[in-house]
């Protein structure tokens, strides 16, 4: 669906380049993230698929076409086709949420009576049928989003991008625009592309994730892969984040691993069990259990002492856990 | 004449009348005419601005030198230096039309920068996001990027009406008529102060009205 070759961008005023021989692809139908810090060339990459930038050097193909290449009226018969949204919504202020909702629709010329009927439409599907009339500044944040998201959706796109689009709104808020966002994709097969700076909008939502640094892709497969087992130190950086650092406990002794069960293991009693098998105590560091999308999976942090430790991993790892150790041996 | 005296005898106030319909015909027409000229105006030159949709250094240079010229002249002696153009244009230079060339002169510069200011405030991402919907640059700019600044429009226009309104009494130096005329002729050259008291009196009422109603309206369209 989406394909960057090679793509560069420098922008006029010099400094180095936003982006640097990035090649990508986004395959149809899928939530694709791209998660990096601030300056990393996150919203210059987003703004390529649209062309509200256009790169230096390369190839940025949307839907089979090249976007650089497509003339003006190309151009804005592409953007009916990729809708946006952004962190901060950017709303009209002096339209209401249904003249809003509707304005991409009057921009395409479409008849008076498909734009009313359209926009009652977008309203029930977001769930703000009953705001239809309010200013966008006498609604939430997540309300605002909401309009924002039904307003993109006007023209039926095929592919939505989602410009740090809950980066602006408290967790819950967040959850529920992103639980928006993932019915989407499920239900009308819209291809997304989102990018943030958060691993955990990363994890909720997206199967596949590439790692910016600098305007570098320094890591990039399925969102499980790289959420578990980073390789790269950006993507650690991240995860450490989302996580939190356990590792860094001062004071514990005993071998520091961590656990991480994924599917059905989740929810087996292996610790316990290995723990009787092979006389290991262990203390818990840190952990959680939560879902890649749908995909269960706990992270476990222990720092294993006394007992048959080699013993205890080896039996971890046949139950299907994998097990990475975060500290050598350490005095027993 | 002490002001516990005033009497008001001088006062001749069907000319007061006559004078009020003057200075507000010199104001309708020349506010008519400068948001005619000063809106285009300033939006090209905002649009031409660096970063801008249309930016274009010498087209963005050359009018910006135009209106900082005409805004740099004090209105009286563009007043004077105006009259062959006025009397070209509307073939005298006297009355209310001959005062709305200059008035329409001195202010559509001024409003321009004030419309340049107000587009300025528009939030960027308003228009991105326009642009990402696929509107073409004629569809942002009538359809998101003046109603979005539409209260600073109305602000700016207010500003623009009252600095007319001052501009009009200048213009009775040159025989435009009005309250000013009225002001100059009879309150400052013969001394009579009750006719001096009750144009400025008027010229302020004048001012506080425009004042409150640009208020009330920006207020109507301000939906932040």
């Amino acid at each position: 669906m989406i394909t960057f070759q090679d793509v560069s961008k420098t922008y006029a005023q010099g400094g180095h380049p936003a982006l640097s021989g990035v090649s990508l692809s986004v395959k149809a139908g899928e939530v694709f993230g791209v998660i990096g810090a601030s300056g990393a060339g996150k919203s210059t990459l987003i703004r390529l698929i649209n062309g509200l930038e256009t790169p230096s050097a390369g190839q940025v193909i949307v839907d089979g076409d090249d976007v650089a290449a497509l003339g003006v009226a190309g151009l804005r018969a592409l953007r009916r086709r990729v809708g946006m949204i952004f962190q901060h919504f950017n709303l009209l202020s002096g339209k209401t949420v249904a003249q809003n909702v509707a304005f991409p629709l009057k921009l395409a010329g479409r008849p008076a009576a498909e734009v009313k009927a359209r926009t009652a439409e977008l309203l029930e599907r977001v769930g703000l049928s009953a705001h239809a009339g309010k200013y966008p500044a006498q609604l939430s944040g997540g309300q605002k989003q909401r309009v924002g998201i039904a307003r993109a959706l006007a023209t039926n796109p095929k592919v939505l991008l989602c410009d740090e689009a809950t980066s602006a709104l408290d967790p819950e808020t967040t959850e529920q625009i992103l639980d928006l966002i993932a019915g989407l994709n499920r239900e009308l097969g819209l291809t997304i592309v989102l990018i943030t700076h958060e691993m955990d909008v990363v994890r909720r939502v997206c199967d596949r994730v590439a790692v910016l640094d600098a305007g570098r892709v320094v890591e990039e497969g399925a969102v499980e892969e790289v959420f578990l087992h980073p390789a790269s130190d950006t993507a650690r950086r991240f995860v450490r984040e989302a996580e939190g650092d356990v590792t860094a406990a001062p004071g514990v002794g005993g071998r520091v691993v961590r656990l991480t069960f994924k599917g059905e293991a989740t929810y087996k009693p292996v610790l316990g069990e290995v723990a009787r098998a092979t006389g290991v105590d262990y203390s818990i560091l840190g952990g959680r259990i939560h879902r890649l999308r749908e995909t269960p999976y706990g992270q476990l942090t222990l720092a294993l002492t006394g007992g048959d430790v080699a013993a205890a991993i080896a039996q971890f790892q046949a139950a299907g856990v994998r097990v990475d150790a975060l500290s050598g041996e350490t005095a027993q | 004449m002490s002001a516990s005296t005033m009497t008001f005898a001088n006062v001749d106030w069907s000319e007061i009348g006559q004078a009020t319909l003057d200075t507000l015909a010199m104001l309708g027409g020349s506010m008519v005419l400068t948001v005619a000229v000063g809106l285009p105006l300033g939006v090209i030159l905002f649009l031409t601005g660096k970063g801008q949709m249309l930016e274009n250094r010498l087209a963005n240079g050359t009018l910006s030198l135009l209106v900082n010229i005409l805004r740099s002249v004090p209105f009286v002696i563009l007043l004077i230096v105006m009259i062959p153009l006025t009397v070209a244009l509307v073939g005298t230079s006297l009355g209310v039309a001959g005062a709305i060339p200059p008035l329409v002169a001195g202010a559509a510069p001024f409003f321009a920068r004030l419309v340049e200011t107000a587009l300025r405030e528009v939030d960027k991402g308003v228009i991105e996001a326009s642009f990402a919907m696929g509107a073409k640059r004629r569809q942002v700019v009538l359809g998101a990027l003046l109603p979005e600044a539409l209260p600073g429009l109305v602000a700016a226009a207010t500003v623009t009406a009252v600095a007319l309104v001052s501009y009009t009494a200048m213009a009775g130096v040159v025989g435009a008529g009005g309250l000013g005329d009225l002001a100059i002729r009879f309150g400052y050259q013969r001394f009579q102060t009750d006719v001096m008291v009750v144009t400025v009196v008027l010229m302020l009422v004048l001012v506080q009205v425009l004042q409150m109603i640009g208020d009330a309206v920006v207020r109507k369209v301000s939906r932040r």
